[in-house]
Parts: C-alpha cells; structure tokens; sequence
C-alpha cells in the first residue's frame, strides 16, 4: 500500500465494481476522528481499544460505549472481515455516485463493524459472510477511502 | 389495573391537507398553517382555545402566530413521541388542549437525488452512498439471511399498501393500482432487495392533531380517541452509524435494533392490558416493505423470523385480521417530509377509530395501533389508540 495516491493491486474486469471518483461528498474529519482519517492516509485502518475493558470502540469516539472511560488507545486493524450485510444501489444518493455500488456492514475480524463499499467483484458475487480485505484509494490529498476487496477474489479478478 | 394518566387523554381533532408530489404556491409555513386551520375546524375550536402547542423547532413562532399564549411548548417534531410528550403534558396539568402540526413544502427539489433528510452528513455514512432505502435494505438483507424471507413476502406487503392508496380518493397515488406482488418485483431494482415499488415516495404536504382532557373531550365536536398506550425505542442517531442488526445497548440480542419496538410495544400493551390480538388495524409506518414484516414480529403479532409467511394469507388486508396502513402509507398516500408522514399514522388510526373512512374502513375496528420508524433508522415508536378510553 503505497500512501498519497491511488493504488490498485488489482486489475478490474468488465462489469466489476470500481471505487468511487471526485465529487462524491467526503467525510470532514474532527478531533476524534482526525487519527482514523490520517491512518486511512498511510495506508493503516486504525481502530480504538479501551484500556480499562478491553472493548473495541468504532465509530472513533471520545469514549468507550461499554464502561464509558475516556482512556482509548489507537490499534492497527488487520483490515480484513467478513460481510454481515449488503446492499447492491442501482439508484444513487446524489448524481455524484456511479452505479451500481455495493454498500457493506463489515465485520473486522478485531471484533468491530464498520460501513463501506464492497468493491473488486461482480455485484452478483456480494453476500453475507464473504471474506473481504481492506482496500485503500485515495479521492483527493486530504482523503482516503477504506474499501473492501473479495480476499479470495471471485471470477476474473487477478490478486497478485 | 391502576389508572394509567395517559387514559385520560384524547385525540379530539385529525387534519391532513391537500398533498401532492410537488404542492405549487406553498411553503412548509403555508401548508403548516393549513394544517392547523384545518384541525381546529374539525375539533369546532378557536386558536384561543389552545394552551399548548407542539410544532417542531417553530413552536414558539406558532404561539406568537396563534396568539394562545401564555401556553405549553414543545420543540419536537418525531411524530409518536412528540404525540405522547403532549399526552404526557396534559396529563400531568402542563396543559389542557395541545396542537400538533407539521408541513413540509418546498424544501426536495434537486429530483435527481434522494431527498435531503435521507441522506447522512456523517463522516463515517457519507462516502458509501446511504440513503434511507440502503439503510433499510441492510436490515431487510440480514433478516432475509437469517429467517429466508423472500423477496415475494415483501411484494405482497407493498402490493396491498399500495392497493389501499389506489382506493383511497385523497392519497397521491390514488388510481394508480391496482398493483400485484408481481409489479413490485417487475418494478426497477433500488437498492437490493428494495424494487422501486418496496420504497415510500417524496411528497409535500401538511398535518395536525388536538389533544385534550378527557373531561373536555366529551363535550367537542368528534367522537373522542383515546390513548391507550404508547412507547418509543432509540438506539442512536438516524443515519449516522452502521443500521446493525444485531446492534445491541443494555437488554441483549432479544432486544437488538433488528427489533426495536419490542420493548415499545410490550410497555404499550402493559398500560392498557391488552395483547397483540386486540388490535383491529395496523397503521404501521412502511417506509419499505420489509418493514411491515418486521413490525409483526417485533411488535408480537407473530414469532421471529415468521413474518413472511404471516403476510402471505390475506391477513393484512382490510378484512383480514391484522389490515395494515389503510390510507396506502408512505407508498402511496403521501411522505411529506420529515415529520408529517410519521403523523398521519396516527391521524388514519384516529380516522379508523370514529368510522366512517371513505375507502378501507375496517368493520367494528376499536382499537388500533400506530408505529413511526425503523432500525434502518435506529428507533421505532408506537402507540395505541381506542374507540373507547382504557
Ligand atoms: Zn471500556
């Protein structure tokens, strides 16, 4: 994963879901969050861990949502899951997005979900359980998106 | 049972105002005035006859407006709860006579995006392309996983909704049917499994309610309704986090977001003593079809993961034992915006109370319950209403 620009360790195929271009809105990044946005930068899906239970905490929050302690720590994801629930969009949000695009609930194998895109794969090929891996692509200087790649890549997807 | 204070309040005045997809002329503030002239015309009051007031963030403009101060106010505008906020106000002496109203016009007009209130500003939600029928479909999807519901048990929810608009002379969408489940599932995809036809529409248009005393109920113009039970189950802010499933807080998977309005529907019945088969009409919020199927199987009408087969036999139809959303719902009838479509569940299930409803009346209906929400959207609040006080 290189950090800054756009990297694809993958080759598309016809009819295979891509990542989304400019003009999509964008996350604004807060205090909170601003760690998760830079780690997402270099390449790293971070996550937080409460030190006085344990939890994983995800959304970044101020926070632990089981036993409330501010003291979080900053973890290193793996940035592989499995799909717990899916949708194929065939009309977009806003003109801005190309379709279809397939939204995802993952669940990290770090014991956390989070929303993405499921890309890399036919929109048929989506479903519930499917192992998926962290798949970065940077839309401008300031962000970079967290999508979701098959790990064991369906039909003609080449993974090197 | 001890007399529970909601008991003694009263919906005494319904109103829903012209809707349309597009209402020409109007602004949210023209349609909410219609609105209120309109409730207080069917409960044969003055604006000096209110002593509260409930209208979204507005409220205190709508006193000055109405020129009923000193008066209660409220800055809610979630439909269900704000109703039960107002019950609860009266019933504590906060005040005697409560309008609540809500329109929206004039504010979803770039046509080719989803409507504005749909779509989350979140930094997590924002990038992925959410709006309101994602979020739901994630939620149906999982359900489907977990119980096998079909896409056709999902259809045929849409289909009769959609049939009971067709039939109803004021839903935007009367004359358009009649529909099977085979046009649902004929109908564009959306988002999987969501076709065109499983999803509400945009709309413009107003509504209102009065609550009041039931000493002063009885001597008004209409029949009084009356509140039997209520509850309301939130989990987060809409559209802002992942609509899990399984999201689970202080109660456990048995109360997971999959089925919020459990616990809303079990405190409900408790306060009046009743069960899920003293419910004579479901007026329940469809914002997408799925979300009929659910509400059955949260609310106890029938066991997890059976709510497909459920809506299968012509129980939801008028005649059946369970009929759903009778004016044609959010599908059909109209999706005004933010806050009106939530109220007009409770408004239908006032209408079907007094009898009389032009199209779909259901026959000797004496109680009926209402729901506003979803796990797509992380609540889910309900109320019941009877023909005759608890
Ligand atoms: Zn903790």
């Amino acid at each position: 994963m290189t950090a800054g620009g756009p990297s694809r360790e993958w080759s598309l195929a016809e009819g295979e879901l891509d990542a989304q271009g400019a003009g999509i809105p964008l996350p604004r990044p807060t205090v909170v969050s601003k760690p998760y946005w830079d780690g997402c930068r270099r390449g790293e899906l971070l996550f937080q861990r409460c030190r006085a239970c344990s939890a994983t905490v995800f959304n970044p929050a101020p926070a632990c949502r089981q036993c409330l302690s501010s003291d979080l720590a900053w973890e290193r994801s793996a940035g592989v899951g499995s799909v717990y629930s899916w949708t194929v969009v065939h009309r977009p949000q806003t003109p801005a997005f190309t379709v279809p695009y397939a939204v995802a609930i993952v669940d990290l194998d770090e014991g956390y979900q989070m929303m993405s895109n499921v890309i890399g794969c036919r929109p048929d090929d989506v479903a519930i359980g499917m192992r998926v891996r962290v798949e970065f692509r940077a839309i401008d200087d300031e962000i970079t998106l967290p999508y979701f790649v098959p790990v064991v890549a369906p039909g003609a997807v080449t993974n090197p | 049972m001890a007399r529970h204070p909601l008991h003694d309040v009263a919906i005494v005045g319904v109103h829903n105002t012209a809707q349309a997809r597009v209402l020409d002329g109007h602004t949210s503030d023209t349609i909410t005035l219609d609105a209120v002239r309109g409730v207080l015309a069917d409960a044969g009051l003055g604006p000096k006859d209110l002593d509260g007031v409930s209208i979204g963030g507005q409220g205190t403009q709508w006193i000055y407006q109405l020129g009923c101060g000193p008066a209660w106010r409220s800055g809610r505008g979630d439909g269900i709860p704000q109703v039960l906020e107002a019950a609860s106000a009266i019933a504590t002496g906060l005040a005697t006579t409560v309008v609540i109203a809500a329109g929206s016009a004039g504010v979803y007009t770039e046509r080719e995006s989803t409507a504005p209130w749909t779509r989350p500003a979140n930094e997590f939600v924002v990038p992925w392309g959410l709006f309101t029928a994602a979020e739901f479909a994630l939620i149906a999807r999982r359900h489907m996983h977990m119980y096998g519901t079909k896409p056709e048990h999902l259809a045929t929810v849409a289909a009769t909704i959609r049939n009971n608009g067709h039939v109803h002379p004021d839903a935007i969408y009367s004359g358009r049917g009649p529909f099977t489940p085979q046009d649902i599932l004929d109908s564009r995809m959306v988002a999987d499994p969501f076709h065109l036809l499983d999803c509400s529409m945009t709309s413009e248009g107003g509504a209102a309610l009065v609550l009041t005393t039931g000493e002063r109920a009885r001597d008004l113009a209409q029949a009084p309704v009356w509140l039997l039970g209520g509850g309301g189950d939130s989990y987060g802010p809409s559209y802002q986090h992942p609509p899990v499933f399984d999201l689970t807080g202080r109660l456990g998977t048995e109360y997971a977001n999959g089925w919020a309005g459990r616990l809303a529907a079990q405190r409900a019945f408790a306060m009046c003593g009743l069960t899920p088969s003293d419910v004579d009409v479901c007026e329940f919020y469809d914002p997408f079809s799925f979300e009929i199927i659910r509400q059955f199987e949260a609310f106890g009408f029938c066991g997890e993961g059976e709510g497909g087969e459920f809506v299968m036999d012509g129980t939801i139809e008028v005649g059946g034992r369970s009929p759903i959303t009778t004016d044609g719902g959010l599908m059909a009838f109209s999706h005004g915006g933010a806050t009106v479509q939530l109220l007009q569940r409770v408004i239908r299930s006032v209408q079907q109370l007094r009898g009389g409803c032009l199209s779909r009346q259901v026959a000797g209906a004496e109680v009926a319950m209402c729901s506003n929400g979803g796990p797509g959207a992380l609540f889910t609040d309900v109320m019941l209403l009877g023909k005759e006080a608890a």
